[in-house]
């Protein structure tokens, strides 16, 4: 079954920090969410493996925005 | 039949509920029966009980609800607990007849009301006498909002609460919610199928994890009865019997090895940072308890004890979504700032705020009027309140955490403070615009550098703590536990400001 991770509010992908085919779990950060002058950490609500991100470093993001895709 | 051996077996049929009924059996399946609840959650045996034979004219024991003054923790409280085994623990006529007695009768006493809930709701072949008129079920919840504020009011939601019962539980102060049995709704899936076409399970529709989680009407989650009903008995420990008391100090609680917070809190203003760790440090030992834990976590709030005395904490938490106020978190924050002032509970402030979130998504979903209500919330209070700047201070945010204009008794700032209307980066974009625009484009990134430096010098927190209208005091965040103590134990003794006036036009 395909699970989403989602970015929980507005802001700019600052980093990804894991790659297509890294497993992850619960709490794990994918990515980083600069926003509100903040390093918000996007964290897995699921386990998997990671099939592909949504996102690229950079791009504009809004409130349930997919990020990564599990496996 | 002899007058003594007729009560005897009517009192015995009645305490017996419906739990050896194949129906009540069944709906007792994986759950404790009423009696043994309020074992749990009493001191000894219930002190006295009102409308045991209620209901037996009709062969419903107690009319399906039990009514008891009983002691927790020493002290008289009020339980109002649905028998979910006497048919299905519905609302008849007697069944709210008992319970709005029992709202009463609590109120008179100034005790807290604690109900137990598990019931299908009201029943429908009563209605004609129980739905329409001044007398009605409808006066149960007329009689929550009277005495909210008076007394505590807490429920425990142990199973269903449907329809117009799912307002006991969103009128109380808190509701503490049992995973997988809890529910409440409107209106039950199969209504909602018929009437707008929607497929949903109970537990998708209002369970408990559901209601903790994203609406919000559930405050605790707990996984089972037993400990639906010792969150219960810790939660009343925090509280006054009613708002003419002072709550009860405990000894203090030193933690054995009082951790060193310079390790928690990083000075890096951008790196998140778990507050609950900071929240435990300051703590007495094992005194937290978290309400909403799973609902907005950007902002923590936790009844704690201070050197004993109960304190309720609203902290931003950095670690979710940057510990940025959202709508929820306003409507959060400012709900536990009511329920502590109404019950003479202080309150401390924990600042780590960038400020409201911005942007169309926030603003068309009304997030001025959120956070108007935070704001409007902190302003109105009138229990001891103390703010503390734990590292930004930014803009409005600022304010809705307790900032110096709202009047707090104290502000306090550590060393990793940073307080400003806007932060290095905005202020510079804003301050240098057109500077910026006309340079040329490789001298820019130097240029915005050293401007930001520049500010961030200037925001800091020892030149605030040079006006004292702003900054009370600069604390080491190891001294700051001891400062808060005996700041609380001082503030204890104001009487609070009157305003002659009605009542405040909330924003909501």
């Amino acid at each position: 079954m395909k699970k989403t991770i989602h970015s929980p509010m507005a802001g700019t992908i600052w980093k990804i920090v894991k790659a297509p085919g890294d497993s992850v779990d619960y709490g794990d950060t994918v990515a980083i969410l600069e926003s509100m002058k903040m390093e918000i950490p996007i964290e897995a609500d699921n386990t998997g493996t990671i099939t592909a991100f949504c996102v690229k470093e950079g791009e504009v993001v809004d409130d349930g925005t997919p990020i990564a895709e599990l496996s | 039949m002899d007058p003594y051996d007729k009560l005897k077996a009517k009192q015995a049929w009645a305490l017996d509920g419906g739990r050896h009924s194949d129906k009540g059996a069944k709906l007792l399946e994986g759950k404790v029966f009423v009696r043994d609840r309020l074992r749990l959650l009493l001191d000894e045996e219930p002190e006295f009980e009102d409308g045991l034979l209620a209901g037996s004219e009709k062969g419903v024991p107690a009319d399906a609800v039990v009514t008891v003054i009983g002691k927790v923790g020493g002290r008289k409280v009020a339980v109002i607990a649905n028998d979910i085994s006497s048919k299905a623990g519905s609302w008849g006529y007697q069944t709210f007849i008992k319970i709005t007695r029992f709202q009463e009768l609590a109120f008179s006493l100034k005790i807290p009301l604690v109900y137990l809930v598990d019931s299908a709701g009201a029943r429908i072949d009563e209605q004609k006498l129980c739905y329409l008129g001044r007398r009605a079920w409808g006066n149960i919840f007329y009689n929550q909002v009277k005495f909210s504020g008076a007394v505590p009011q807490l429920c425990v939601l142990f199973g269903p609460s449907p329809a117009g019962a799912a307002y006991v539980p969103a009128l109380c102060d808190t509701t503490v919610m049992v995973d997988k049995k809890a529910t409440a709704y409107l209106a039950s899936p199969r209504m909602v199928r018929m009437a707008i076409g929607e497929d949903v399970t109970d537990e998708q529709l209002g369970g408990a994890r559901m209601h903790c989680t994203f609406s919000g009407l559930g405050d605790v989650l707990v996984h089972s009865d037993e400990e639906g009903i010792a969150v219960a008995k810790r939660y009343l420990a925090y509280f006054p019997s009613s708002y003419l008391e002072q709550p009860t100090v405990a000894p203090a609680a030193a933690k054995a090895a009082p951790p060193d917070l310079t390790q928690i809190i990083p000075p890096d203003q951008a790196q998140p940072y778990d507050v609950k760790l900071l929240i435990d440090a300051l703590a007495d030992d094992d005194s937290v308890l978290e309400i909403k834990p799973l609902f907005a976590k950007e902002i923590v709030t936790s009844f704690v004890r201070l050197g004993g005395r109960p304190v309720g904490i609203v902290a931003n938490n950095s670690k979710v979504k940057g510990g940025v106020l959202f709508n929820d978190s306003s409507d959060k924050a400012a709900r536990f700032i009511w329920l502590c002032s109404a019950f003479n509970i202080p309150l401390l402030f924990l600042q780590d705020i960038s400020g409201y979130m911005i942007g169309t998504s926030v603003e068309k979903t009304g997030i001025i009027r959120h956070g108007a209500k935070l704001l409007s919330a902190v302003c109105e209070a009138t229990v001891p309140r103390i703010s503390v700047m734990v590292r930004k201070a930014y803009g409005g945010g600022y304010l809705a955490m307790s900032g110096a204009p709202t009047n707090p008794d104290a502000m306090l700032a550590l060393p990793t403070a940073m307080p400003a209307l806007v932060g290095p980066e905005a202020a510079i974009n804003a301050l240098f615009f057109n500077q910026i625009a006309e340079l040329p484009e490789a001298e820019r990134p130097a240029y915005i550098a050293a401007k930001r430096a520049e500010y961030a010098a200037d925001i800091d927190v020892f030149s605030a703590a040079a006006d004292p209208m702003a900054v009370e005091a600069v604390i080491h965040p190891n001294r700051l536990r001891d400062e808060l103590i005996r700041r609380f134990e001082a503030y204890a003794r104001k009487t609070p400001a009157q305003f002659e006036k009605r009542n405040p036009v909330h924003p909501v």
